[in-house]
Formats: structure tokens, C-alpha cells, sequence
């Protein structure tokens, strides 16, 4: 669920998300302790956990959004990034 | 230590909210010239000969390490002072801020085993003549301290090849001493050009036998010095 309600917005404003995943392949850590936790709890045939970052934010301008996540919100280097937008 | 040169050369030691190793950074830079702080507001870096960016977690490490801090208005005309040839050594938190700024290639993720981690490590010497590593002589090994949980170095495999034919690995974590899980045990690397440079592990912890387990941090300050004194970063 979204965190900031419609009524917070300011006007013009769009709601997005970004997701950051780390790029396949890279060694995922937190993914596999994850992983390796879930089955101890008794939670069965879970595979392929990756650990990742959510960033929300309000925006005016929905076509700088890529150009944020590749300057600063994501390191493209070592992570991909998904954007999701909110009317 | 060669004292009748004058004037003296001159460190400039970065600081951001968030740092904790500037003033060891600025006392080891001590022993071999001059050194001023330069905090992370300050476009003007003094008249600096050289530039460390020190260890820590600059603005709380929000987002990614070093994410926030290569924006501020220090690292800006720190990416100049590179761009003009100058000499930037990055150390920890500032190796993460210095790839996160593009003046040096890859990127540094959390260890493969998840925890923070502080322990000696040995570090193979793979290149003694640069303006980092000339003053290390005959030692082919140096001893310093690592502490970090944010320390494997990641580079894609293109990216690698690169590093490995221009020669840019300064620095490998000795057999059994890569507790990080960095690619190709490396740990420290310089620019194509020479005059960047950034290692995980901590020479400005190293400089004196009581605490840092030897001096042999101290030849990456004296290094720098001889450096900026021939007037030849490469």
C-alpha cells in the first residue's frame, strides 16, 4: 500500500516507485541468507530470493525519473531498477 | 625523511558529516607534510597538493555508500582537481565514494558474509611504482588494518579485462586474507591515468607500531609525496 495518501499530494503530482534489485548474477548476500532462513522456519520450496530497496517519492515530472535513478537512486553498475507510476 | 625540501606538500583530508577516520587520515599525512581538514561544504580545497577522502559512513551511508557524498560541493572540485592530474587517494567509505563518482571504475557491495568485519590483512604489492605504492621499496607485502561491511569489489568481466591490461590493480588481498569476497581478491585500484587511487583497508590506521600492528601504511602518504615532489604522478 502506498504510504502518502492522494489528499497529501501536491497538485500535478505524480505517486512513483522504484524498485532496485541487484543485477542477475551479481552475488546476492541478504538474498540468500534469506533464502537459507525461510526453510528453517518450515516454509518450503522457495527459491531464487533477492533482497532489494523500495524508494517512493512524488514527482512533477515523470520523465526525469530515469535520469534520477541512473544519476543517483540506483548504481546501474551493479543494480537494475524498475519504475512504477501512481495516477 | 627528506626535511630540507620546502615548502612542504600539502594534504587536503575531506571531511562529510559522518566520517570517522579524517583525523587519523590527517595525522598520518602529518608525518610526511602538511595536511588540512576540508569539510564537505567547501568548494576551495586550500591549496591542496593531494586529496585523501577518508573512511566512515558520509551521510549515514543513506541509499549506497558514498551515494550522497560524491554530490557535494568537496567532491565536485575534488572530481576537477583528478580531472587536472592531481592526486586522490580514497580510502574505505571514500574508495566507495570515488567509484560512485566515476574516477574510479566498478563498485564496492556488501561482504559476501554479511558481517562488518576488522581485522589485519595481508596485501600483495601487484604494482610499486605508482604515485600510491613507489615508496613501498622492497616490501612486496603490506600489513594494515581492514574494517568494513560494505567491501567486495565488483567489476563486470569487460570491465576486468580492462583493469588487468592497463595494468590498474595496485593491490591484492594475499592468499586467505579476502574476507570480503572481492573479484579477483582485489583491493585496491588506480584510474587509467594513475593519479586516482582507492583500497578498502585503512594506511592511515597503519603509521605507528603502538596501534596499527606495523607503519607499512605510511609508504601510500610517502608515496604520494614523492609524487607531487617529482612532479610525475604516473
Amino acid at each position: 500500500m502506498l504510504r502518502v495518501g492522494v489528499a497529501d499530494r501536491d497538485p500535478g503530482a505524480m505517486r512513483a516507485r522504484v524498485l532496485i534489485r541487484p543485477k542477475a548474477g551479481i552475488l546476492d548476500p541478504q538474498g540468500a541468507a534469506v533464502e537459507r532462513a525461510l526453510p528453517a522456519l518450515g516454509f518450503a520450496g522457495v527459491a531464487n530470493v533477492h533482497v532489494g530497496r523500495l524508494v517512493e517519492l512524488d514527482v512533477q515530472d515523470t520523465s526525469q525519473l530515469d535520469s534520477m535513478c541512473e544519476r543517483l537512486l540506483a548504481n546501474p553498475l551493479v543494480e537494475d531498477y524498475e519504475i512504477q507510476i501512481h495516477e | 625523511m627528506r626535511r630540507s625540501l620546502a615548502p612542504q606538500m600539502k594534504f587536503g583530508v575531506l571531511q562529510f558529516p559522518g566520517s570517522c577516520d579524517e583525523v587519523d587520515a590527517l595525522q598520518a599525512a602529518r608525518r610526511v607534510g602538511d595536511a588540512a581538514l576540508i569539510w564537505h561544504s567547501q568548494r576551495d580545497l586550500g591549496g591542496a597538493d593531494a586529496i585523501v577522502v577518508p573512511g566512515g559512513f558520509s551521510y549515514g551511508d543513506y541509499l549506497r555508500a558514498g551515494a550522497i557524498a560524491r554530490f557535494s560541493p568537496a567532491m565536485e572540485s575534488v572530481i576537477e582537481f583528478a580531472r587536472d592530474g592531481g592526486l586522490v587517494l580514497g580510502i574505505c567509505n571514500g574508495f566507495q565514494v570515488l567509484c560512485e563518482a566515476h574516477l574510479l571504475p566498478g563498485a564496492l557491495l556488501p561482504n559476501a558474509n554479511l558481517r562488518f568485519t576488522f581485522r589485519q590483512v595481508e596485501l600483495d604489492v601487484v604494482r610499486s611504482d605508482t604515485a600510491f605504492t613507489r615508496a613501498s621499496g622492497d616490501l612486496v607485502r603490506l600489513s594494515i588494518p581492514a574494517k568494513h561491511s560494505w567491501g567486495r569489489y565488483h567489476a563486470d568481466e569487460p570491465t576486468l579485462a580492462e583493469l588487468e591490461d592497463r595494468e590498474q590493480v595496485v593491490l591484492r588481498y594475499a592468499p586467505g586474507h579476502n574476507f570480503n569476497g572481492s573479484v579477483r581478491d582485489i583491493a585496491g585500484v588506480c584510474n587509467e591515468a594513475g593519479n586516482v587511487f582507492g583500497l578498502m583497508p585503512h594506511p592511515e590506521h597503519a603509521v605507528d607500531l603502538l596501534v596499527g600492528g606495523s607503519t607499512d601504511g605510511l609508504t601510500i602518504f610517502q608515496s604520494m609525496r614523492l609524487a607531487v615532489e617529482e612532479g610525475a604522478h604516473v
